[in-house]
């Protein structure tokens, strides 16, 4: 295999943050002394009046950045995704979902591929918990230059805001001169009519190579980059359903309440016949270890996907 | 203050008590006892301390106020009403379907409230964020929040005082409603928070403790509150929860639920002939 450049998704958002302060004055960043983790420390070295470490206190920084959003602010507010959807829940969904206030919450290490912290720090819970919370917009970015036009799409956008980001170097794949990105349209990678490979984060890429395992045994996938969990991107979805009739879901989350589950619902609602796999984590905690091995075991991998797809 | 002023919120004071008792009998629901210890604080802080303006709700530079004891809404609503935010006959439409005053604070729907809460601890973290952001914007209005005493017991009220403190919120005034009960019996039978004062004082901030039904009180509090710079600012108000009326008076039954016809007619009573007092006097 060709040598792929490989970028951790956090370090994206550290960068298009830097460079979206210094065109816009109006927007600060929270951290909960994760800064340097986060990337926000990367803001905070360029403007250091606009940068504030709340500590270990993840409900005050949501709050916080609720209450810095009722006064025009734009703030950015980013620690783990475990404590930034976990442990301050309640305070996104009450102070800042429910007077639909202009928070990014840039949450970074979510999933497996934390790795070596092990399942304290492996939130995998993250979509199903921001899912919930009406208006909420949720993505996921799986490359480079998708998180960074993503995280400047969320500035675009006037409302809450739940980016979820990657500890680990992921490749960057996305090369299109004509490439952009828009919120809750999803996108076609790979053309294909024999099933429909529907990803989102760091499985697109394993959905990718995955497409061309298959092809080399005569099966055409579709390959699909759901980077917006929420609002989902239905048409796609259910034309991706009428054209293949098997559809395999992939993400690095619980297969409880995640990508997953939007699609199912979308297509179970719409009354559509599709034989259909979820593949994420299958409801159990993670657990120390590398990366790279950890998605291995828990089947987040190119030839788990080649597997799934072939026995459906 | 002239004794002409302290008369004008004394008579503000008894039309608020008699706004709450409207809207939580016509919503038989909703928490009388918290609303009424606040009654007083609601008036001073809308018709003496607070920069804002009925017509323009949106000033900019207009003071913020964040009910963080979201569940006082029909003390802050009939302060509002009165003040000339919305209809005063509106109060009587308090948690019913259709109406904008929803059981607790909602931003969007109601002129002049300044944070949607109602689930406790979390309105003095919006405050702070909101002191911090007036700063980044250098808007020089100041921001206020109001707490109970049980609300205390919350783990983030305290990492919002230690916030409050790390970046110097001068332009912040919290105040604790220190009227000694909370659902399940006084507080600190449930879970004592106290000393309060000297665990703010520990927490970096100026601190005055108040009689919460003195005007005059207030009045010294605040203009310190002002004249403090460098650290942040909390009131501790002693008040008697259900003040105004005699059978709410101190009573944990009333923190929650809504006078009945009889008991509303016993508390307008006692209302209209304490107004008709300070109007004589």
């Amino acid at each position: 295999m060709s040598e792929v450049k490989k970028i951790a998704t956090r370090e994206s958002y550290g960068n298009a943050l830097k460079e979206l302060g210094a065109i816009h004055p109006e927007i600060v960043a929270f951290d909960a002394d994760l800064a340097d983790s986060t990337k926000t420390g990367m803001f905070r070295r360029e403007f250091p009046d606009r940068h504030f470490n709340c500590g270990i206190a993840e409900a005050n920084m949501m709050a916080v950045a609720a209450g810095a959003a009722t006064m025009g602010l734009v703030p950015f507010a980013s620690s783990f995704a475990m404590f930034a959807s976990g442990r301050a829940y309640e305070q996104i969904r009450n102070s800042i979902g429910y007077p639909r206030l202009n928070v990014k919450i840039c949450a970074s290490h979510a999933g497996i591929s934390v790795g070596e912290d092990g399942a304290s720090h492996q939130c995998c819970e993250d979509f199903a918990l921001m899912r919930s919370i009406p208006g909420m917009v949720v993505m996921c970015p799986a490359d480079d230059v998708e998180a960074r036009a993503m995280v400047k799409a969320a500035y675009a956008y006037n409302g809450p805001v739940y980016i979820r980001l990657g500890r680990s170097p992921v490749p960057v794949f996305e090369h299109r001169p004509d490439y952009s990105f828009t919120i809750g349209k999803g996108e076609v990678l790979v053309e294909g009519d024999d099933v429909a490979i529907i990803a989102t984060g760091l499985m697109v890429y394993e959905a990718m190579e995955a497409a061309k395992l298959l092809a080399e045994q005569g099966v055409h996938a579709r390959v699909i980059n759901m980077a917006t969990i929420k609002p989902l991107d239905e048409e796609l979805v259910l034309k991706a359903a009428r054209e293949c009739g098997r559809i395999v879901t992939c993400e690095e989350h619980s297969i409880v309440g995640g990508l997953g589950e939007a699609v199912c619902t979308t297509i179970a609602e719409a009354g559509l016949a599709c034989r259909l796999k979820r593949i994420g984590v299958n409801d159990v905690f993670g657990h120390s270890g590398p990366a790279a091995a950890l998605l291995k075991e828990f089947g987040l991998s190119a030839e788990h996907i080649t597997e799934v797809v072939l026995s459906l | 203050m002239t004794a002409s002023e302290k008369k004008q919120l004394a008579i503000n004071a008894c039309k608020v008590r008699m706004g709450i008792i409207e809207g939580t009998h016509a919503a038989k629901s909703g928490h009388p006892g918290g609303s009424m210890s606040a009654a007083d604080l609601f008036t001073y802080l809308y018709f003496k301390e607070l920069n804002v303006d009925p017509a323009n709700p949106k000033m900019p530079e207009r003071d913020r106020f964040v009910l963080s004891k979201g569940h006082t809404a029909p003390g802050l609503y009939a302060a509002l009403a009165l003040r000339g935010f919305f209809p005063w006959e509106d109060l009587k439409t308090l948690r019913h379907i259709d109406s904008y005053l929803q059981g607790h604070p909602n931003m969007d729907m109601v002129p002049g409230v300044d944070m949607s809460t109602g689930s406790l601890g979390q309105g003095i973290s919006v405050a702070a964020g909101m002191a911090l952001a007036a700063r980044v914007q250098g808007n020089p209005c100041r921001v206020y929040t109001l707490l109970g005493d049980g609300e205390i017991e919350e783990g983030e009220v305290w990492e919002a005082l230690m916030f409050a403190h790390h970046y110097k919120l001068d332009n912040l005034c919290v105040i604790i409603d220190n009227n000694g009960l909370q659902i399940d019996g006084p507080i600190d039978q449930v879970m004592s928070p106290y000393p309060i004062a000297e665990k703010l004082v520990a927490f970096g901030f100026e601190t005055a403790e108040i009689d919460g039904h003195s005007f005059d009180h207030m009045e010294a509090a605040f203009a310190k509150a002002r004249e403090t710079k460098g650290r942040p600012f909390a009131i501790v108000m002693k008040t008697t929860k259900g003040k105004g009326v005699s059978f709410m008076e101190d009573q944990v039954g009333w923190h929650g639920k809504g006078p009945n016809d009889a008991e509303y007619e016993q508390a307008m009573a006692e209302l209209n002939q304490k107004l008709a007092e300070l109007e004589a006097m």
